[in-house]
């Protein structure tokens, strides 16, 4: 085809040495074309940033460089153009917003500077002109109020409004292509559909190419024309969104779609009527209002009631600060709460003291988020599994011996006993943690959005893991997560939360049939990529 | 461990501080088989040039002062290792609780550590041994005090530091005790800077102990480094081996102290790694 703005041909990049293998990526081929959104999907480490840094000439060298190949742009190969040249390119004809908008502004320089600064830098527009652009640019991206937000420092914008700037300035100069690395995945699911919506006029509008780089297949369905599928620096497979999306023709592709959780409800249960294991009553947690000179305090839950029966899965789903972290931390009473009660079987811990708290924790453990930092990194494996119940007076070889049992329980090697948590990948490590709360044989088990951090065939595994082993030894759960899809998938009933309070409990099926409360019907409307696994199965049934 | 010790022995300059370490050592170790003879015995004609009878010459009173560095190395070490343990030891209390349990503790305990850190060390170092009557556990005692605060600190921020990370809120959910999280799982963590801080401090505990030798501070039963400066320096003119040599010696065992704690900064500082 002709109007291709960029072309990468054969692209291999080089790793230094060490590292996992020599080649990040290898013989890739990719057109990008005027006025399309080309996806290029992958899971961490597939090496899909490292291609949109090539293109920017932004590689980390000398370590990481392109071994081979040619990216052409506008008849320039910017594989090989000076560093010089690329600075003419990067902003004014190739533009790129990142995951993190925080990182990527100027925390000591205003919006409105910033993106002045690259008309400067670019264009040879007089001051006035320069601002009249700016403001134009502030109220295209549909910021409120553009007269201050150009005043605006980037701490005092919302997440958001931030990428919004960052998009303002990535368009500022019209250029002929934008990358987008990643950048909705630090966002709400409300504001992530108001940012692919923006990306997506504006790209009409103006006729620019868009890379849009994501591991979330949602996204994908929402705004893609073509994708591209990356698996571990390989190219496997290629073609119109409808195409890979629909009829998927490598192994890898189909897998990767099979394992995104399906935006449906499981068939309606008979209410459970087994006795309570949690009821929390009306609880309040108050952060902030301390020191010298106060400062506003923030209502982080107020006045939370929830209940979670024997043997059945609390979902806790809600955006950003909307006070599900906090309350499953109140729960394993990792954090004391102001007001109210929580009964663990009908006895209350949020009052307990430590000496009382002691034997209740065996009954309550928590699995992490993040498997990076929720493993001490000194310790070995068996350690680590075995140290709670040896806290609790188990003799240590015993605790070890079992330690090792629950290893093979989550799907891990024996082997891997004496091994340290950096040794294993995010989705191992998570199977460590869950171990861990498995140790000490709880009722409850807290899972603080367990899969959040994972890529999503890994995210699959790790939650039939915990689907398994709740039947297997009759858990009650409560599930913390932000992705609706996962709740959807995995708890019997449901409870929203919006700014500290539960706006919504009901019944899966119920909740996603008929929900009743405003939020959480934007929440069930922002889910990217919402229908097109529904058209998927029709479109196989009546084939 | 292995790939570790590599990466120090790459560092050049490391490398030739812990020769010369190594040397100190051997004087440490070998002292009283070189010299049987207690280092304050008169052994000949007070005043003689090194590279006559005695190695490096003999000083007013008819002392040989090789004898005399050699046995002051052991001083040295002694001192100043372990005033470095004993600062070590009170910086990871002090920072310890106040980075642990935050809140008024830790705005008393810093508070105190800054007191301290606003008074000019040495100063305070001659105060505590004036008081105690010099000896040798009076010095430790004097540079240890003067010592912790650099560590307090440290050790202070790297607890906050990790307190929030998850694994040790996930070790409190488990029901484990304030000691077990902070012997088992915060100490080991912090390990690596409070090492590589803990031995260039070695290097400062024998400049302040040769200082207060020098200042007729240092027990006079023991022979030390300072004492034998101290001794030459009003014959500089005319005998300059006796001040000379003492001061090299301190020079490099100092130089070598401080080239190995910067290596081991760099091994233990996965930030330094990679350059």
């Amino acid at each position: 085809m002709s109007d291709a703005v960029l072309t990468i041909e054969n692209l291999a990049i080089a790793l230094p040495k060490g590292a996992d293998r020599p080649l990040a990526v290898a013989g890739v081929n990719l057109e990008l074309h005027a006025g399309k959104v080309t996806c290029l999907i992958g899971e961490s480490g597939s090496g899909k940033s490292l291609v949109a840094r090539a293109i920017l000439g932004l590689l980390p060298a000398p370590h990481v460089r392109v071994a081979d190949g040619r990216i052409l742009f506008e008849g320039a190969d910017l594989a090989r153009a000076k560093p010089a040249e690329m600075r003419a390119i990067r902003g004014a004809r190739i533009a790129m917003i990142f995951q993190e908008p925080m990182t990527a502004l100027n925390p000591l320089h205003t919006i409105g500077r910033q993106i002045d600064e690259v008309l400067r830098i670019h264009t040879s527009l007089p001051r006035a002109q320069r601002l009249a652009r700016v403001v134009e640019l502030l109220e295209s991206v549909n910021l409120p109020e553009p007269a201050r937000m150009l005043r605006s420092f980037p701490h005092q914008l919302s997440g958001g409004q931030r990428q919004r700037a960052m998009i303002a300035m990535a368009l500022a100069l019209k250029p002929r292509l934008l990358i987008a690395d990643e950048p909705t995945t630090a966002l709400d699911v409300t504001t992530q559909a108001q940012i692919l919506q923006l990306i997506r006029d504006l790209q009409r509008e103006h006729g620019t190419a868009v890379l849009f780089i994501t591991h979330d297949f949602g996204v994908v369905a929402d705004i893609a024309d073509s994708v591209a599928v990356l698996q571990k620096g390989d190219l496997v497979e290629q073609g119109s969104a409808a195409q890979v999306l629909g009829r998927p023709v490598h192994a890898y592709t189909q897998a990767l779609i099979a394992a995104v959780p399906k935006l449906a409800a499981p068939a309606a249960q008979p209410p459970s009527t087994a006795p309570f294991i949690l009821q929390a009553r009306d609880v309040e947690k108050t952060y902030g209002a301390r020191g010298l000179f106060g400062g506003n305090a923030t209502k982080a839950l107020n006045r939370v009631c929830i209940e979670l029966r024997r043997g059945e899965t609390l979902g806790l789903v809600g955006e950003s600060g909307s006070g599900k972290s906090t309350l499953a931390r109140a729960v394993t009473r990792l954090m004391t709460v102001n007001d109210g009660e929580i009964l663990i079987s009908g006895r209350d811990i949020a009052r307990m003291t430590r000496s009382q708290l002691r034997p209740m924790r065996k009954r309550v453990q928590m699995v992490f988020q993040d498997p990076y930092g929720s493993l001490d990194p000194r310790q070995r494996v068996v350690d680590i599994i075995a140290e709670g119940p040896i806290i609790h007076g188990t003799d240590p070889q015993a605790a070890r011996k079992e330690a090792c049992e629950l290893l093979a329980l989550v799907g891990l090697d024996p082997s891997a006993a004496q091994r340290f948590a950096h040794e294993f990948s995010g989705g191992q490590r998570q199977r460590i943690g869950i171990a861990r709360a498995l140790a000490l044989r709880p009722e409850l088990l807290v899972a603080d959005e367990p899969v959040s951090a994972l890529d999503v065939s890994v995210q699959a595994q790790v939650l039939a893991l915990l689907a398994d082993i709740k039947t297997r030894l009759q858990l009650s759960m409560l599930f913390v997560t932000h992705d609706l899809r996962v709740a959807l998938q995995v708890c019997d009933r449901i409870a929203v939360m919006q700014k500290g309070e539960v706006v919504e409990v009901a019944p899966t099926s119920a909740i996603y049939g008929n929900p009743q409360h405003p939020y959480t019907k934007a929440l069930f409307a922002a889910v990217p990529g919402a229908h097109w696994q529904d058209r998927l199965t029709q479109e196989t049934m009546a084939s | 461990m292995r790939a570790g010790f590599a990466r120090f022995a790459r560092n050049r300059l490391a490398l030739f501080g812990a020769v010369v370490l190594l040397l100190v050592l051997v004087l440490v170790v070998s002292a009283p088989l070189a010299y049987p003879n207690n280092p304050f015995q008169l052994v000949g004609k007070p005043l003689q040039p090194p590279g006559g009878a005695f190695l490096l010459g003999t000083d007013t009173l008819g002392r040989d002062v090789a004898a005399g560095i050699a046995y002051g190395s052991r001083t040295s070490m002694l001192i100043g290792l372990s005033a470095t343990l004993a600062a070590i030891g009170i910086g990871i209390l002090v920072g310890g609780i106040a980075g642990y349990y935050r809140g008024r503790v830790e705005l008393v305990l810093m508070r105190v550590t800054e007191f301290f850190q606003t008074i000019p060390a040495f100063v305070l170092a001659i105060l505590i041994v004036a008081v105690l009557s010099p000896s040798v556990p009076s010095e430790i005692i004097a540079i240890a005090a003067v010592s912790w605060p650099g560590i307090a600190r440290l050790v202070r921020g790297e607890f906050v530091a990790l307190g929030g990370r998850e694994f040790v809120l996930a070790c409190a959910g488990l029901g484990a005790s304030d000691l077990r999280i902070i012997f088992r799982h915060l100490l080991p963590n912090c390990l690596p800077p409070i090492i590589a801080v803990g031995s260039l401090l070695i290097g400062t505990a024998i400049l302040i102990e040769a200082g207060l030798a020098f200042l007729g501070l240092g027990d006079p039963n023991v022979m030390s480094w300072g004492l034998i400066i101290s001794a030459g320096r009003a014959v500089l003119r005319q005998a300059w081996w006796i001040a000379t040599f003492p001061g090299i010696a301190i020079l490099l065992t100092v130089l070598g102290v401080n080239l190995v704690g910067d290596g081991l900064g760099e091994v233990l500082n996965p930030r330094l790694r990679n350059r």
